[in-house]
């Protein structure tokens, strides 16, 4: 298993737990106190909790307000429309959990049987409470959130993260590396200040050999409600998702449009699909999640053909 | 007890604003890019330090991407986007290799680089520092206020858009600033409706509200809303001054007027 925090010495080297980029890291006292080659017990007991977890997928950006929680939200909301799929969704963004506000909870934490949410903003007694951690803080809730939750059967686990490849990123990869990711998403807007991210947390998942299912581009186009005529509110003046993918060699799962009832929806906590079934917005989330689903099962029944043959 | 910082690389800066949010994507880089060319504007000498280590957008901003820090003697030696040294920049864009290279630190790594952006950088006589932020609540806002406590920063300038998800987030950002006793300057309420180049229909595309609510609820000045304009997108895109270039725009209005603001409630300085 690969170890990842950037510049890590190895967990059996001179330096384990002593250096620079030792600093934070979960496994830091472990490897200083020599143990070197024994990783958190806690990554064991993390796989043991996922076994009944069928599907879990990241869902990343490096950019913020591309709008990852609210494509997961709706990741979550399209995939429980079946009610024999259980979904869970774990919102890790600590400083900014938006997922309880999107899905309309304020502290339940299912929003129907089928689908069940964590986040840190439901244990926090106040909306102006502010979590101000340094980054071993952080990881040290995520690894609660997925060792010390009841996940249960779940068909679905799907993870929104906060923006960039830092802590909550490399710890939550590091956590669940031997129960195995399915894959992330990736969402960016069409413009280059959000692709320039884009690429960076592309080559992250690399380097951390997290399968990439996709490209969402997000806020790409608006149609005016009044005269129906399209304009770029975020013109992809360096070619957008489209040419980013081509040249990194990665799926373009679709384009989301803007559509204003997006934002007034989540402000209100309610699914987008169910108040507008029609727009255009919609059908392109309903067939990324088809595409998402796809790769899932393709997964699923690749690894099931190596164990049978 | 600490004593009185040594004043060193920073004892030429006037004013320190830092351009906080929360939440992602509301526009901090962008007002503070706005911000610094309309203080330009007004005659003032800018810096822009960006602490966002993950995502630096910055250097982009201002086309100056792919430009190489150098050293002086002091230290290092800011990005001058012209002769006149009007504006100057840091940011973790111009000391990567490859810009496609993502910085994965852990928050004591990035500590130690934003303590080194503080004290480490040659900025000489600057009106303004702006210090533009990644989102959140954590280790980079952290050092960063803890590296410039010393020198007083005017305060903070805190970006939400409309939405009630983002002021969610933005209030507790507005928290942190209470509890490591920074001054909040006031809310910028970016992205404020969308008018139709079409047919003129001025859409809210991401809600509406939400900046004058926070400024209420936290009791702090709203500084005004910055609707969206694709024209400030493109000069983001390609490194424009917006400023100078659609002095026309509804967008340009709004940010002359915050910036205005600013000018009015910085102290005038002693001789």
């Amino acid at each position: 298993m690969e170890e990842v925090p950037h510049d890590c010495p190895g967990a059996d080297s001179a330096q384990a737990g002593r250096g620079a980029s030792c600093q934070g890291c979960p496994n830091q006292r472990l490897c200083a106190s020599g143990a070197g080659a024994t990783p958190d017990p806690a990554i064991e007991e993390i796989k043991e909790k996922m076994k009944t977890v069928k599907h879990k997928i990241l869902v990343l950006s490096g950019k913020g307000g591309v709008g990852k929680s609210t494509f997961s939200a709706h990741l979550a909301h399209g995939l429980a429309e079946d009610e024999n799929t259980q979904i869970a969704l774990l919102d890790i963004d600590i400083c900014g959990p938006s997922i309880p506000k999107i899905m309309g909870l304020e502290g339940e934490q299912y929003v129907e049987d089928n689908l069940g949410v964590m986040s840190v903003g439901f244990l926090l007694s106040s909306p102006d409470d502010a979590v101000i951690w340094r980054g071993p803080k952080k990881n040290g809730m995520i690894k609660q959130f997925l060792r010390d939750v009841d996940w249960g059967e779940v068909d679905y686990l799907i993870v929104d993260t906060p923006p960039g490849t830092s802590d909550e990123h490399l710890s939550v990869v590091q956590y669940l590396a031997t129960a195995r990711i399915d894959g992330a998403v990736l969402i960016t807007t069409p413009q280059e200040v959000s692709l320039q991210d884009v690429r960076k947390e592309i080559n992250f998942c690399r380097k951390v050999k997290l399968p990439i299912i996709g490209v969402v581009e997000n806020m790409s186009g608006f149609i005016c409600p009044k005269c129906k005529k399209e304009s770029q509110i975020f013109p992809p003046t360096t070619g957008g998702a489209e040419l980013m993918c081509q040249d990194l060699e990665v799926p373009l799962l679709g384009r989301v449009p803007l559509d204003p009832l997006i934002g007034k929806n989540c402000d209100k906590g309610q699914s987008f699909f169910t108040d507008a079934p029609d727009s255009p917005a919609t059908l392109a989330y309903r067939s990324i999640i088809q595409r998402i689903q796809e790769f899932c099962d393709l997964r699923q029944s690749k690894e099931e053909n190596l164990i049978n043959s | 007890m600490e004593a009185a910082a040594e004043p060193g690389n920073l004892a030429g800066i006037r004013h320190i604003i830092l351009v906080l949010s929360g939440k992602g994507g509301v526009g901090k880089s962008t007002i503070s890019t706005e911000l610094a060319l309309a203080l330009r504007h007004a005659g003032k000498k800018v810096g822009i330090l960006d602490v966002d280590l993950c995502g630096p957008s910055i250097p982009r901003m201002f086309g100056a991407q792919g430009k190489a820090v150098h050293q002086c003697d002091r230290g290092w030696a800011p990005v001058f986007l012209d002769r006149e040294q009007s504006i100057s920049l840091m940011s973790v864009g111009f000391l990567l290799e490859k810009p496609d290279e993502a910085v994965v630190w852990r928050g004591p790594k990035k500590n130690a680089l934003i303590k080194q952006f503080v004290s480490d950088v040659a900025w000489g006589e600057l009106d303004y520092l702006v210090v533009d932020t990644p989102p959140g609540t954590s280790d980079e806002h952290m050092a960063a206020i803890e590296a410039l406590r010393a020198y007083q920063p005017l305060g903070a300038l805190v970006v939400t858009t409309p939405q009630a998800v983002s002021v969610g987030d933005v209030r507790r950002e507005l928290t942190f600033c209470r509890k490591t006793g920074l001054r909040v300057m006031g809310v910028v309420e970016n992205m404020s409706g969308f008018t139709c180049p079409h047919c003129t229909e001025c859409t809210s595309v991401f809600s509406r509200g939400g900046g004058e609510e926070l400024a209420r609820l936290a009791g702090v000045p709203f500084l005004g809303s910055v609707p969206l304009d694709p024209e400030l997108m493109r000069s983001l895109e390609e490194g424009h001054d917006f400023i100078r270039e659609f002095p026309g725009s509804p967008t340009f209005t709004a940010l002359i007027s915050i910036a205005q603001k600013i000018l009015d409630v910085t102290p005038a300085c002693l001789p």
